[in-house]
């Protein structure tokens, strides 16, 4: 993947820096006011995910040292004060008993209110607005359950087998024509989008690179564990019914049993995670962990808020404006 | 349901259940039946016997 073109300030200077080899002097401008909307800023949640991508993937000509680079981290952390900040206006705090961190989690989702993106996906939506939906999501996608990954090493006994036995389906049982990131890649190219990784960086909105952002953030700092399984467990239980939607809705404008594999499999895969993800991981961490039960709930909400935004953001852009999004070529 | 299992139909074919570890429905709302596609939730389904019991 190719470094992404900056918003910003603070995505600028990361980028410049980035295009030398490490190291090689990188100052920030600091960054303080509110942090309300901060999932809109596009500055910001671009330069947080370029920061992030050094732990995945990293970027064409990028010198991979980066990825532990003393200033570069301490651009991060400042960035996630910020985003971390965010979150929390975003999803207020829940408390709840350690043993009823399951039934809790199944009560947020009943209650959920976001926009119903899959009801507009399955009966109204354009092809070029479904390809829009794929191209968008294929920012996450396309690393479908690398970021809930570095969960794995930070937790143990019963919650560490029921995150395993999550992820192994994710990545198709060590099979990798049914890994779930290979499956999007079928969506992709029956829909005519280019399945590299990373190709729509550029066009995806700050709201999009802030749900894996938003992941990211949980996965690597291993303070917040809790709210990493909390997100994964909310991610799960509101999956199968809107997979279900976005397959009969990509059905509806023409596409196979191949194109809509994807959709179809979450449906299933989905039912069965949300029971481990809920009950034996997020249950059994709480048991394991008393005191992380409200940051379980926390990753939660944080979760169906980022995506509730998400889904407001599209729904609304569909409303206002017919055009293909192209911020760059 | 998870651990050494399988699953059939009433005519005693073997339903591929796709993983190792399934979820059954026991709404009966379910378009996958015998396995759960969350359908429950839309259906306001609560089981008897609590959360463990599932």
């Amino acid at each position: 993947m190719r470094l992404p073109h900056p918003r910003g300030p603070v995505s600028a200077a990361v980028i410049d820096a980035l295009g030398h080899p490490c190291p090689y002097p990188l100052a920030v401008p600091p960054a303080d006011g509110p942090v309300d909307g901060i999932v809109h800023d596009e500055d910001l949640q671009l330069a947080l995910w370029t920061c992030y991508e050094m732990h995945y993937r990293g970027f064409d000509g990028v010198d991979d040292d980066w990825e532990w680079a003393p200033s570069l981290i301490a651009v991060r952390g400042a960035l996630e004060e910020r985003w971390l900040a965010g979150l929390r206006l975003l999803a207020p705090p829940v408390e709840v008993e350690p043993d009823a961190v399951p039934s809790a989690l199944a009560e947020l989702v009943a209650a959920d209110d976001g926009p119903s993106l899959a009801g507009f996906l399955q009966r109204k939506a354009t092809l070029e607005q479904f390809r829009e939906f794929v191209a968008q999501r294929s920012v996450y996608h396309l690393k479908e359950a690398d970021p809930h990954s570095w969960g794995i090493p930070r937790l143990e006994g019963s919650a560490k087998a029921a995150l395993i036995e999550i992820q192994v389906d994710e990545y198709g049982g060590g099979r990798v024509e049914r890994m779930h990131s290979e499956l999007f890649r079928d969506v992709m190219r029956a829909l005519d989008l280019d399945d590299d990784y990373g190709h729509y960086v550029d066009q995806a909105p700050a709201v999009t690179l802030a749900v894996t952002n938003t992941i990211s953030l949980f996965g690597l700092r291993r303070s917040l564990g809790g709210a990493l399984i909390g997100h994964l467990a909310a991610f799960e239980m509101t999956s199968s019914l809107p997979n279900r939607r976005y397959g009969n809705g990509l059905r509806r404008l023409g596409g196979d049993a191949t194109a809509t594999r994807f959709y179809d499999e979450h449906v299933e895969a989905d039912a069965v995670h949300e029971q481990i993800a809920a009950h034996d991981l997020c249950g059994g961490y709480a048991r394991q962990h008393p005191e992380a039960a409200s940051d379980i709930l926390f990753g939660a909400t944080a979760c169906l808020a980022v995506e509730a935004e998400f889904g407001r953001y599209l729904l609304g852009r569909w409303e206002s404006s017919p055009e293909p999004l192209s911020r760059t070529a | 349901m998870r651990g050494d299992f399988e699953l059939r139909t009433q005519s005693g074919e073997v339903i591929d259940g796709g993983r190792g570890t399934v979820a059954l429905c026991r709404c009966g709302l379910s378009a996958i039946k015998p396995l759960c596609d969350g359908t429950h939730k839309v259906g306001g389904f609560h089981a008897s016997g609590g959360d463990r019991e599932r």
